[in-house]
This record gives C-alpha cells, structure tokens and sequence, in this order.
C-alpha cells in the first residue's frame, strides 16, 4: 500500500481512536488519561504537516488521490476515497494544529471537571470527523462527516448538559445545520442524477466536457442546494443564529469547533466544489456572505459577554470568506478562513483565559452572581495577565486588519475580490464592497473596544481584580503559539514582505479553476488592479475604526451610554444589541406555530380521525347489531316466529270449544262431512 | 439437516411451547407451591429461542446470495385443492428471518421480570414465532395465510393480558383492523387462485400464471381488484396512513417484549407481503401504482413525524417515528419502477436495508424506553395536563438522567442518533438509499420527504433534551443504570445498527442479487396496459 494512504489513515482514525479510548477506558484511568488524547493528536499534527511538505515538494500535483468501493448493489456504487491536494494539506494542518493546542490548553482549563476523559474523546470524535470532511474524495462522503461534525458540535456544546441554555443551545445547533443540509442532500442527488457521480473531481470533469440544454440551470439549482449546507454549517444568515448560542460550550471548544475549523467546514466546502459553481450560484453566495459580514459586524458592537463578540466576530468574518468564493476571489477566500482560523482561536482562547481567570477570582471571593464573561465587570486586566493581553492584542490586529499581521493580506485580498467584482458587475454589486469595507470599519471598532474594556481603564471590581491572575502554562503556550501564527510572515514565507502576501501559501494555492461559465482569468486580473485600491481603503477604515475605539472607550471622549442613547433615537442600539430580533422572529413565526400544528395534527390523527372516524365504524357496527338484535327478537321471533305460535294457540282455542264430547254432536258433524265428500266427488 | 432445517426454524418455538406445557404437566410437586415455575418457563423460551436464532445464523452463513430460492421444502399437502407445503429463503426473506430470530430471543430475555402467569406469556410469544417465521418462509400462499393468521391470535392475548391499562381496547382494534385487512387478503388469494390456470396457491409458479389472468368483474379487471385487494391487506401492518392507527395505540399497551416484536417485525411483514406477493406477481401494475404508493410514503414520512413531535409520552413518540420510518420503505420500493437503474436498485435496496434497520434500530428504542418504565412507572416526557397529581401537571417529568445513568443515556443516544438517521448508523444508509432511488423517478414528492431528515431529529433531540440534560429532576435521585441482562439484549443491536451503518455490504451483498431479480421482472412486464 502507499505509505501516503497509511499517513492519511492513521490522521483519519487516531482521533478516533482517542475517542473510543476515552469513552470505554478513560474514566478508570481519570486525568492522565489526556496523555493518550496529547499523544494520538500530537502524532496526527506531525504527520499532517509530513503530508504539508510532502505538497510543498511535489509542486501541484496531487498528494493522494485513492478511493475504495464502500457499497455497491451493481450499478449504485458509492465509495471512500481521500483526495489530498495542497488545499486539503493546509486544511489538515490547521485542523491538527489547533485541535492540538486546543488539547493542551483544555488540560488546564477543564481540570477537575466530573467528565473530564469524556470532554477528551469528544474533541477526538471532532477531529476524527473533521478530518474526514477535509479528506473527503466525493459529496456523500463529505455529507457523512458533515453530519458526524454536527454531532460532535452538538455533544460538545451541550458538554455542561445540566444548564438548560447549554442543552438548548445544543439542540438548536443541530437542528438548524439539519435544515442546511437538507438542501446539501438534494443538491447531491441533483449532482448525482445529472452527472452520474458524486465524486468531486469526476463532477468538475463532467462539468468541464460540457453538458446538455437547460444544464447549467440545473447546476445552478444544485450549486445553490449545496451551498445550503454551507449556510448551515458555516453559520451565514439566515440560519446563522446557532451559532452564537453555542458559546454555551466551553471555551476551547468555542474555539476549535465554532471559531477556526468546523464553521469554515462550509467555507471548505464551497472551495471544494468551486470549479463547478455557476456565476448565477457565485453571486446568491457572495450576496448571502456580504449581508452575513455585515449584519454579525453590525450585532457585535452592542454585545457585552465577551464569547458573544467574538461569536459575531465569527460570523461576520465567515460571511467575509463566503462572499470571498461569491465574488471568484477563491486564494483570498482560503487565505482568509486559513488565517482566521489562527487569530481567532487565539481570541477564543485568550477569552477563555480571562473567563477562567475572573471564574477563579470570583470564587475566591464568594461570588457566585457576578458573570465573569460580561466585560463590563473586568476592566484593568492588562497588568494582571500580561501575555493573555498581549497574545490577544497581537491577534485583535490581525482581526482588525493592520498591515505587518495575517489578517491584513488575506482581508485585504477579499476586498480587492468584491472591488474586483463590482468593477466587473457595476449596478446592484457595489453592495458587496460596501458591506465588506463596513463591516471592516466595525471590525476593527469592536474589536478595539473589547481591548479597552477587558484590559485598559478602571477595574470593575477591586476586589476581584486583586485575585485575579494569569493562567499556568498550559494555557499561556498556545495562545503564544496561536500570536506568533498571526503575523503576517509566517504566510508569505520565503518572502519578507509583510504586505505582500506572496509567498508559500500563493505557491501552494492556486487562484482556482472555473469550469461552469466564469472566466478565471479575467476575475484574477481584476483582483489585482483592485488590489491597491483595496489596500488604500482598508487601511483608512481600519485607522478609523480603531481610533474612533480609543477615543470612545480609551480616552473617553464620548460616553458609549450616551453614545448608545443618541443612537438608539432610532432604536439602531435595541436593533443591534437584540440580534435585529431575528431569533424572536424565527420563534414567533416558525418554531411555536410549528409546534402548534403538530399538537393539532395529533389530535386530528387521534381525537379526531381515530376516536370518531375509525371508532365510529366500530360504533356504527354496534349501532346496527343493536337495531338488528333488536329486530331480531322484537320482531322476527316476537311477532312472526312468536306470532305463528300465537295463531296456532288462537285457532286451537277456537277449535277447542267444538270438542263437546257430546256423542250426537260428534256424529252430526260426521255425518255432514261424508255428505260434503259425496257432494264434492259427485261434481268431479 | 440441510433440507428440513427452515421447518426446524419455523416449529422450534411450538416444540419449546410443547415442552413448557409438558413440564407444567408433569413438574415435581413442590413442598412451596410453585414460586419456582417462573423461571423454568422463561428459560425454556431462552433456550428455544437461542436455538431458533443459532438456525438462523447458521442458515446465514450456508446462504448463497447468487443462488436464488434456496433450502428448499416442498411437498403436496391438501392435493385436492393443489396446496403444498412449500418452504424457501431467498434475499428477501432472509433478512427478516434474521431479524425474526434475533428479536425473538431479545424479546423473550426482556421479558424476564415478567410475573403474571408465564406460562401463557411464554407459550404465547412462542407461538407468536412460528407465526411469523412461518410467514417469511412460506412459498404458498395459502400457507402464508395460515401462518399470517397463526401470529394473531397470540398477539392479541399478549397485549389483552399483558398490556397496559387500555389492553382491552388496544388488543380488540388491533385485531379487528388486521382482521379487516385479511379479508381482502383472502378475497386477493382466492382470486389468485380460481383465475390462475392451472389452479394453484404457488407463489413462484403465479409469477408465470397471472399475468395471463383476463377476466372482468363487475366491468373491473380482476387483476387490477387482486392488487387493490392484497395491497389493503398489507397496508395496514405497515401500516399506511391513514390505516396507521391501530399501531400507536397497541405499541404503546403491548407489554414492552410485544411492542419490540411488533414494531421490529410486525410491520415489515406489510412491506414484505408487498415485495413477495404483489411485485412478482403483478409486476406491470407496480408501474400502475408507484406514483400512489411514493405519494403514501411521503405523507407517511411527514404525518409520522409531525405526530411524534406532539407526544408526551416516549412510547408513543416511538411508535410514531415506526410510522415515519415505515414511509422510507415506501418511497424506496416505489422507485422500483426508475429507467436509472442505479435508482432503481438505490430504492429497492435501500428500502429492504431500512426493514431490516428499521426492526434493530426501534427495537432498541422499544427496549430502552421499558427499561425506564420498570424503573420509573411512568414514560412521559411532559405530565399531561390533566395528570393526576395537579401540581406535576404540564411539568418536565424527567430531567437531567444524563448524569445520573451514563450508561443507559449512552444507549438512547445511540438509538435516538440512529433514528434520526445519523451517519455512520444503519438507518443513514438506507435513507439516503431510499431517497435516492425515489429522486429519480418523484422528484418533487422526494423533496418533501427530505423534510424527515428534520423532522426525525426534532423529536427525538426534544425528548432527550427533556429527559436526559437539565439539572437533575430529584424524584429520580435513586435511579438506578442498566443492569448486565439489559445491556446484554442491546449490544447485539447496538453492534448491528453501528456495524451496516459503516460497512453495510455484508447486508446489500446478501439481498441486492434478489432484488436485482426482482427488478428485471418489474422492469421486464413494462407498464400496465389494461386487458388485453
């Protein structure tokens, strides 16, 4: 066998493993049994990045490229197979490595929780599925571990199960990915019935050779169907709204699941199957992620628990990457979700850090009311955690888009994409800049905002703050790994040019390939005569955004109450800071009338249609086995039957009285009745 | 042993049932009174039972999937009438007599706490067997009624005696809507029979002889009258909405073993009724009529569901999602019929896949909820409003178990993923079958039956959020976990239902060559065209 095909399964099965270690033997063991999770992950992050510079060296050919049957019933055959190109090489990297750090940092983080081993074998199962849909050769397999993935995220949300937000949380997740990938599911059956496969590469060959009248209708149907999944997974409106219930999960799982990997699975996804995306499909995409980047920018200003802005972050940042594949800018769109996926891990788990510590200090203090994700009760914790502030600063650059870290070139490459775009488009498209340059300037406020209100000012509570400090190794080491992987650099290695981004990444990604109408080159072209322009817009924006922050919330020009009171004359903060009243919207439209008809469905199959319709013959058959033994004695044997009796009773009554026994009577009447016989033969 | 081993199968139950009768006999008097009969009669069905499912596994292993009808046994029984005793397994039977051998002995170690008069339980659900394994291997109709009809009278007792509180009424609607159903049965096998030439009940020889069947009554083909017939029959052991609601009802009363029997196996005899007598034999109406059977399917799918999401009792929800899952069966044998023969067989063969998942993955549900119930007395999800303790009325009834019992909140986790069709969990594989098969002939009407994907998962992930998660609920502080016995019933189901959620090959390998066969007869007639 090729050794490539056991790398890619011990990086598929280890965390499986991990997972199955956990569950049946981890609890005898209890907390050293993280070694063996630290271990498996550990040993898949290695050979991931094997797999990485394996891809470096071989110059764009493809890694692995194998399937075997997994079904067949003759002619209906699906198959496993690992399809390892550069893109899915990095994704792997990614993948591993922040499932890694996020493994380590757990270990302090959730010690001497009940259910510690268990929380260890379901990041396994997370990993293991994850990596299955980076690995993934064909559709049906990618929607085996989309699903898997979505189960992973629901345990791992609802991991504190005795809260109801977090159980609640964790079915809402689930649910509302179901509704995605319902449309995915009828997008492959359309791929599959079309085409005649659902392998993805055998899908953009077919795709490339043509196809019949009326099949680029269909695909845009099908493209649109499977971008479903990707709305569901990767969070973008309107079903975005799991997304920031599932801050319920701990941290670490925050931030491996709903920050860097699993919502970029759509994200991937999209990438995946991008060379068969008709432009019709590509502009719904970009459409749905600009009002996603925007809209989550626009909700996270006025949010105060500190997961919440980061889960809008999140969001925003997602619908950043999708309209990224919308406007062609495929690179830019990869680049980002490659990027993001660092910074924003590392956010996620600076956060964790100062929860976990505010959760400490309030403990010590005996103050159970105090919410220690609510940034308004923190404040002045720059001195107290100096490399969680400084690890969180370094990826709040990245995020805001400041030139030297990742986040500027890989923003600034999906910015010159929508440039790109409206330049090719013009009309209705300018949307697209405008969304994905204001949700930049919001960005980089929000963010700076969270800085000054976590870190700077004032304490909240003396107090607490006295008792607060920074977090043992285990947690300070990621986070210092995660800040070094957000500069810019560290993506345009060989080159030193922090911006411009070229470098190992740009070799290894291509710009992408269009086989369904949309002409690659001329898109490409584009992205780079916007690219200055871009450039030039994004740094004022980010300027702006970060200097209205400090001159707001740092030198405190502006009180944000009144601030939020001036806006709010037209209701902007309630509308803000109540999510545009979407979840309200969906519960009082769809889920409690939903819930209304199906009790009324119920009754009208039981009270109604069983107890009176069914039971009603049941009734009837009665009535009329009444009536008929009714009539059956009442009438047949009572009157007729009976009736007889009675008129044979009458007339032998009656006869009776002719028996006198008086003898001359007797031959009287014997002697008329030989006269009416002789009278009677006499005539004949 | 090879050629009486499907009698074997078939009357092994009535032989424990005759030793258990023997045994109450002729037992050595006991100084106590008789404490002790209990336990011989339920190991005597264990051991009947396992024996039974030993058979099975062994008629499995012998199995040749490419060989057709085999371990044949035929013989002349009334030879006046031309019936016989004809017994046979082919990939279509033969999964359901897996599946009837392993629930048979899962059902009968789940009845080990039961104290009412075991000797009739156990005599009962053993006489229950032979019905129905005579039904999965009987090549004769008429054999096929005998046994059709053998299977419910035990039922009706078990869930009259047995039963809950409403037995009485559950057992009697029960066994009068199926009656009902096998009166058309048998108007269907008469007509079968007198219009064939040469007269005859054999099912493999009518798949030649009817379809020369020319006859009108009342203006009406006969055929046509056969179908509709035999399909009333069937339809309500699928059961089809709206023929469905006997099942909720007698589910939800059947002592807990009797509603996994019901649920795993009863059901599927509709279904398997449909494939074995109606598909062969009438082939061409199978076009006439799949348009009406993926509509019925479909509204199966999303009435079922849209019901369980109402209840409040977990027995019932259950019994609601048989009813949803049943739709698949539907919808994946209806594609039958696609000119996409990768369709065609996706949909046949998903929908055989799903009978036999569908009777592991519900049984499982089945047990589990029992083994809250001998804990709890109660399965409700929510108290009903009018419960009887006033102040519990409406509330959460459990809450939070999942802490308390990690074993069994494990199993219902898998059992409920399974339901609602969880990847890398045999009902997946045979959804997607069967969606895939209906999608290439009904699309629109398959759109809609994706809903279920939904649907599934709202009841089920409601009701475990309601029971399991939540802070924990301090009327159960003493709850206690799955004792060995009832982890020893659910792991065999547990290791199936994970095992053809994975690698489900060795199942498709088993049943796709006869299904093939049975697609080609299908295909071959081509579309109804009226009389000739």
């Amino acid at each position: 066998m090729n050794p490539t095909v056991l790398i890619a399964l011990a990086i598929l099965f280890l965390p499986l493993l991990s997972f199955v270690f956990q569950i049946f033997i981890g609890h005898r063991i209890g907390r050293p049994a993280h070694w063996v999770s630290l271990i498996f992950i550990g040993t898949v992050l290695a050979f991931s990045i094997s797999i990485l510079t394996n891809a470096y060296l071989l110059h764009g050919h493809h890694v692995l490229n194998e399937s075997v049957e997994w079904f067949s019933t003759g002619d209906f055959t699906l198959r496993l197979g690992f399809n390892i190109d550069n893109v899915a090489a990095i994704m792997l990297v990614v993948v591993s490595l922040i499932s890694f750090l996020v493994h380590v940092y757990s270990t302090e983080y959730l010690k001497g929780d009940p259910r510690y081993t268990r929380y260890f074998g379901y990041l396994g199962l997370f990993t293991f599925s994850m990596n299955g849909i980076v690995l993934a050769d064909n559709l049906i397999m990618m929607y085996v571990f989309w699903e898997l993935v979505g189960l992973s995220s629901y345990l791992l949300i609802g991991f504190w199960f005795e809260k109801h937000s977090a159980a609640d949380a964790g079915m809402k997740a689930f649910l509302t990915n179901r509704v995605g990938d319902i449309g995915m599911f009828i997008g492959i059956m359309i791929l599959f019935f079309m085409l005649g496969t659902v392998n993805i590469e055998e899908l953009a060959y077919e795709v490339s050779i043509g196809m019949a009248d009326g099949g680029l209708t269909l695909l845009t149907i099908a493209g649109i169907l499977v971008f479903m999944g990707a709305v569901g997974k990767s969070a973008q409106f309107p079903l975005h709204i799991w997304l920031p219930d599932a801050m319920e999960g701990p941290t670490p799982v925050s931030a491996l699941i709903h920050a860097a990997t699993m919502v970029a699975a759509g994200v991937y996804m999209l990438i995946r199957i991008f060379s068969f995306l008709t432009p019709d499909a590509l502009a719904v995409i970009a459409v749905i992620g600009g009002i996603t980047a925007i809209m989550a920018a626009i909700i996270a200003i006025t949010q105060n628990d500190i997961k919440r802005v980061l889960a809008y972050s999140t969001v925003s940042q997602l619908g950043y990457m999708v309209m990224a594949i919308g406007v062609g800018a495929y690179q830019a769109g990869f680049f980002h979700l490659t990027t993001h996926a660092m910074f924003k891990a590392c956010l996620f788990l600076a956060s964790g850090s100062v929860i976990h510590a505010m959760h400490h200090a309030l403990h010590k203090n005996n103050d159970h009311d105090t919410d220690p994700q609510d940034m308004r009760n923190m404040g002045g914790l720059k001195s107290k955690m100096p490399i969680t502030f400084l690890t969180m600063l370094v990826a709040t650059l990245a995020l805001s888009g400041v030139p030297f870290f990742s986040g500027f070139l890989s923003k600034d490459a999906i910015l010159a994409g929508t440039v790109a775009y409206y330049h090719a488009h013009h009309g209705w498209t300018i949307f697209l800049p405008i969304a994905g340059f204001g949700a930049a300037i919001i960005t980089a406020f929000y963010m700076f905002r969270l800085i000054f209100m976590t870190f700077f000012g004032e304490p909240a509570d003396k107090k607490i703050h006295d008792s607060v400090h920074e977090n043992p190794v285990p947690m300070t080491t990621p986070l210092i790994i995660l800040a070094i992987l957000s500069f810019a650099t560290i993506f345009t290695l060989p080159g030193w040019n922090p911006i411009e981004n070229h470098g190992w990444f740009t070799h290894l990604v291509s710009e992408g390939e269009n086989f369904a109408g949309l002409d690659m080159h001329e898109t490409t072209e584009g992205i780079h005569h916007a690219h200055n322009t871009a450039m030039t817009i994004s740094l004022i924006v980010a300027t702006l955004g970060i200097a209205f922050a400090f001159v707001v919330y740092y030198f405190k020009k502006f009180k944000a109450d009144s601030l939020a009171a001036a806006a709010n004359k037209l209701k902007l903060y309630d509308i803000s800071f109540n999510k545009f009243y979407i979840d309200e919207i969906y519960n009082a439209v769809l889920y409690k009338p939903f819930l209304w008809w199906c009790n009324v469905f119920s009754k009208i199959d039981w009270d109604y249609y069983d107890q009176k319709f069914i039971d009603g013959w049941g009734w009837l058959t009665l009535k009329i086995s009444d009536a008929s033994g009714y009539s059956d004695y009442n009438w047949l044997d009572q009157k007729i039957v009976d009736g007889i009796a009675k008129l044979t009773n009458y007339f032998s009554r009656e006869l009776k009285q002719t028996q006198t026994g008086v003898i001359q009577t007797y031959i009287m009447g014997g002697v008329f009745g030989l006269m009416i016989i002789m009278i009677l033969f006499q005539s004949i | 042993m090879n050629s009486h081993i499907l009698s074997l199968l078939v009357f092994i139950p009535i032989l424990g049932a005759l030793v258990t009768l023997a045994y109450q006999q002729f037992k050595p008097k006991s100084v106590n009174g008789n404490n002790d009969n209990g336990n011989a009669h339920k190991w005597i069905a264990a051991v009947t039972t396992g024996l039974q499912l030993l058979l099975a596994a062994w008629l499995y292993i012998q199995y040749i999937p490419t060989a057709g009808i085999q371990f044949v046994e035929q013989a002349s029984w009334i030879p006046q009438f031309n019936i016989e005793y004809y017994l046979g397994v082919d990939g279509l039977s033969l999964p359901m007599v897996l599946l009837t051998a392993l629930l048979s002995f899962i059902g009968v170690v789940s009845s080990w706490n039961i104290k009412k008069s075991t000797l009739g339980y156990f005599t009962m659900l053993l006489l229950l067997d032979t019905g129905m394994m005579g039904v999965f291997v009987s090549l004769d109709f008429f054999l096929f009624y005998i046994f059709w009809e053998v299977m419910l009278l035990p039922m009706y007792f078990l869930i009259g005696i047995w039963g809950g509180p409403q037995r009485q009424y559950a057992a009697i609607k029960f066994f009068l809507y199926t009656l009902f159903g096998s009166v058309f049965m048998l108007l269907a096998m008469l007509g079968l029979y007198f219009y064939s030439d040469p007269h005859t009940f054999n099912l493999i020889t009518l798949i030649q002889t009817a379809s020369s069947i020319n006859a009108t009554i009342w203006g009406m083909d006969v055929r046509i009258l056969i179908w509709v017939a035999l399909f009333i029959g069937f339809a309500i052991k699928v059961p089809i909405v709206p023929l469905h609601t006997w099942l909720p009802l007698a589910h939800v009363e059947a002592p807990t073993a009797v509603s996994v029997i019901l649920a795993g196996v009863l059901l599927k005899m509709g279904t398997y009724g449909l494939l074995r007598i109606n598909y062969p034999i009438l082939p061409d109406l199978v076009h006439w009529f799949a348009w009406f059977l993926a509509l019925l399917g479909v509204i199966n799918i999303i009435w079922g569901a849209l019901n369980a999401i109402a209840q409040i009792d977990l027995k019932k929800m259950v019994a609601y999602s048989s009813v949803s899952h049943m739709g698949y069966v539907l919808l994946g044998m209806a594609a039958v019929i696609s000119e996409n023969p990768a369709g065609a067989q996706a949909g046949l063969n998903g929908a055989l896949m799903q009978m036999f998942n569908h009777g592991t993955i519900t049984a499982m549900l089945f047990l589990l909820v029992g083994v809250v119930y001998e804990r709890a007395h109660h399965r409700y999800i929510f108290y009903p409003d009018d419960y009887k303790d006033k102040k519990l009325a409406g509330t959460r009834a459990f809450g939070g178990l999942g802490a308390k019992v990690p074993i069994y909140s494990a199993f219902v986790a898998l059992a409920f993923f399974a339901g609602l069709g969880l990847p890398a969990l045999s009902g997946f594989i045979s959804e997607v079958m069967c969606f895939i098969g209906g999608f290439s002939v009904f699309r629109t009407l398959t759109i809609i039956g994706t809903l279920g994907i939904l649907l599934n998962a709202i009841y089920f992930l409601r009701a475990y959020n309601h029971v399991f998660m939540g802070p924990l609920n301090s009327a159960y502080d003493d709850l206690t976990d799955m004792t060995k016995r009832e982890i020893f019933i659910l792991v065999p189901l547990a290791i199936l239902v994970i095992l053809f959620g994975v690698y489900p090959a060795p199942l498709l390998d088993m049943i796709a060559p006869t299904m093939g066969h049975l697609i080609d007869i299908i295909q071959n007639a081509g579309a109804y065209v009226g009389m000739m």
